[in-house]
C-alpha cells in the first residue's frame, strides 16, 4: 500500500529549516554511534578474500544454506503475522485483568538467551516434551531436527519484534476512525479488517521487516532446537558458526552473502511498503 | 595465569588448577573452556593465554602454524563411546545399530575434534550413518542424548563418565582406530611464562596422569 505524498513539499521545507538547528551535542554522539555500527561491517569487507569469493559462493552447500535461510525466515514471518497481529490488537485494544503481565510475557523471548529458548522449546515440543510426546504419539510428528523445527525456533525468537511494533502502531492510531465506523453499525471484526488494519499497515510492515531480519539471523534457538544438518536445518548463521571453527575466511564470505542478500531485500521492501520519508 | 582448554577437560583441569594454586601460593589459574577449534582461533586472533590444551593435534596445529607455540606434548588420549539415554530405548548394541534409519543419531560436526574422530571410527568400520544433526561441540551432542531427543550419539568416554548416569555408554571396538591425542603447550607470548611451564609440568606429571585416568582418559 502506498500512502499519498501530496503534502511532501511542505514537509521538506519544514525539515530543512529544522536541520539547520541540530546541535553538535546530538551530531557528535550520532556520528560515533554510526561509526560503531558500521566499522565491524567495514572490517568484514576489508578482510574478505575477494579473489576466491566467486568460487566459494558457487559451492552447493552455501546456496543450500542461503535458500533454507530465506525460506524459513519468510514462513516464520508469515506465522508471526498471522498470530502476532491479533495478539498485538488484544494487547492494545482489549481491556482485561492481567494485561500488563501478558505484555511482559510476550517480551520474554527478547530477554531470554536464544540458546535457553531452544532448550525450552525442546522441553515442550521435543520428542519427550510436554506437548511434543503427544504430537509424536497422536500424529507421528516430531519437530526437532526438521525444517519445520527451524521455523518454530525462528518464530519464537522473532515474534515479539512484530507484536511490539504493531501494538505501538495501534496505540498511536487515531481511535476516532474506529469509533465513527462503530457508530455507523460496523461489527468489531469489520472495523478491524476495514479500518484498523489499513490504518496500521505501515506499522505491520515495519514489524514484519524487523521480525524477518531477526529470524534470518537466528542462531542459538535454531541450533539448540532444530540441530544442524546441511539442507535440512543448517541455515546461514549456523553455517557461518561452523565455518568459523576451521576456516574464518569462509565464514566471512558466508556472512557477506547473508548481509548482501538481506540488505538488498530490506532496501527494496522499504521503498515499496514502509512509508519512511 | 590463563589456561585455554578443550571443553572435555573441564572437570580434570579445574581439579588440577586447584592443586596448582595450592602448590604455588599467590598464583591464580583462570580457565577458558570451549571447543578446541574456537579456542585456537581466539589464540590466533590475539587472546591473552598462557597455556593451550587441545582435544586434537589438528587444532593445536592452527596455533603452532601461526608460530604462537612450539613443541606441544601429548598428555592424554580419549576414545569415543556410543552414548544412549538411560534404558537404551532404541536397543542400540554397537556401531552397526546406528546405521538403522529408525535410530536417531547425533554426531559432532566434522570441523570439531569429536566429529573428526566419529568420521574416522565410522570409516574404519566401513559404515555410513545418516545423523539427524551435526552438533557444534561434544557437550551439545551429549545434551541431545540427555534430553532423549536422539537415540544415540558418538561422544567421548570421559563425557559419558562425567554425565553421572544421565546417559549410558556403550564401548565399541572401532573406537580404538580413532583415539584422540590431547596436546598441551606453553604459548610463546605467554604473559606468565614461568607459571605456565610449571602448570604444563603438573599436567604431564604422575599426579596429573592420576587425575586424568580417574576421569576416563588414557595415558599417551
Amino acid at each position: 500500500m502506498r500512502l499519498s505524498h501530496s503534502s511532501g513539499n511542505h514537509r521538506d521545507v519544514r525539515r530543512s529549516r529544522v536541520a539547520g538547528r541540530i546541535p553538535w551535542v546530538l551530531t557528535v554522539p550520532a556520528a560515533a554511534g554510526l561509526l560503531f555500527l558500521v566499522l565491524p561491517l567495514a572490517g568484514l569487507l576489508l578482510r574478505a578474500p575477494w579473489p576466491t569469493l566467486l568460487p566459494r559462493l558457487a559451492e552447493p552447500n552455501v546456496l543450500e544454506a542461503l535458500r533454507l535461510s530465506l525460506v524459513t525466515a519468510t514462513i516464520a514471518t508469515a506465522v508471526c503475522i498471522v498470530l502476532g497481529v491479533p495478539l498485538a490488537w488484544v494487547l492494545a485494544r482489549a481491556e482485561f485483568p492481567g494485561r500488563r503481565i501478558v505484555r511482559a510475557l510476550v517480551t520474554v523471548p527478547l530477554v531470554l538467551p536464544p540458546v535457553v529458548g531452544g532448550v525450552a522449546l525442546l522441553l515442550v515440543l521435543g520428542r519427550r516434551g510436554v506437548v511434543g510426546q503427544w504430537l509424536d504419539s497422536a500424529f507421528g510428528i516430531t519437530l526437532p531436527f526438521t525444517t519445520a523445527g527451524v521455523m518454530v525456533a525462528e518464530a519464537f525468537v522473532a515474534m515479539p519484534f512484530l507484536v511490539i511494533s504493531v501494538e505501538g502502531a495501534l496505540r498511536a492510531a487515531d481511535l476516532r476512525y474506529e469509533e465513527a465506523a462503530a457508530t455507523l453499525g460496523a461489527s468489531r471484526w469489520t472495523i478491524f479488517r476495514r479500518v484498523t488494519l489499513p490504518l496500521v499497515a505501515p506499522g505491520v510492515a515495519a514489524g514484519a521487516v524487523l521480525c524477518w531480519a531477526r529470524a534470518l539471523g537466528e542462531f542459538g534457538a535454531t541450533i539448540t532446537f532444530a540441530g544442524n544438518f546441511p539442507g535440512q536445518t543448517q541455515t546461514m548463521p549456523l553455517a557461518v558458526y561452523l565455518a568459523l571453527e576451521t576456516d574464518p575466511e569462509a565464514a566471512i564470505v558466508l556472512s557477506l552473502v547473508l548481509l548482501a542478500v538481506s540488505i538488498a531485500i530490506l532496501a527494496s521492501l522499504r521503498d515499496r511498503w514502509v512509508n519512511s520519508p | 595465569m590463563t589456561v585455554f582448554a578443550a571443553a572435555s577437560l573441564t572437570g580434570t583441569f579445574i581439579e588440577l588448577g586447584k592443586s596448582f594454586e595450592a602448590d604455588n601460593p599467590g598464583t591464580t589459574v583462570r580457565f577458558n573452556f570451549g571447543s578446541s577449534a574456537t579456542l585456537a582461533q581466539q589464540i590466533v586472533q590475539g587472546a591473552p593465554a598462557d597455556v593451550f590444551a587441545a582435544a586434537s593435534p589438528a587444532t593445536m596445529k592452527t596455533v603452532t602454524d601461526a608460530s604462537l607455540a612450539s613443541t606441544p606434548v601429548t598428555f592424554a588420549r580419549n576414545r569415543l563411546e556410543i552414548a544412549v539415554p538411560p534404558g537404551n530405548p532404541a536397543k542400540v548394541e554397537g556401531l552397526k545399530s546406528l546405521t538403522d534409519t529408525k535410530v536417531k543419531v547425533a554426531l559432532c560436526a566434522e570441523q570439531v575434534p569429536c566429529g573428526a574422530a566419529a568420521v574416522k571410527a565410522l570409516d574404519a568400520a566401513g559404515l555410513t550413518v545418516k545423523p539427524v544433526t551435526l552438533e557444534q561441540d561434544v557437550k551439545a551432542t551429549l545434551t541431545k542424548v540427555e534430553l532423549g531427543e536422539v537415540d544415540a550419539a558418538l561422544v567421548y568416554r570421559t563425557d559419558v563418565l562425567a554425565s553421572a548416569g544421565k546417559v549410558q555408554g556403550i564401548p565399541f571396538p572401532e573406537a580404538g582406530k580413532a583415539v584422540n591425542d590431547y596436546p598441551i603447550a606453553v604459548l610463546s607470548k605467554a604473559p606468565s611464562g614461568d607459571a605456565a611451564q610449571r602448570f604444563v609440568e603438573l599436567v604431564v606429571s604422575q599426579r596429573g596422569k592420576d587425575v586424568l585416568t580417574k576421569a576416563g582418559f588414557e595415558a599417551p
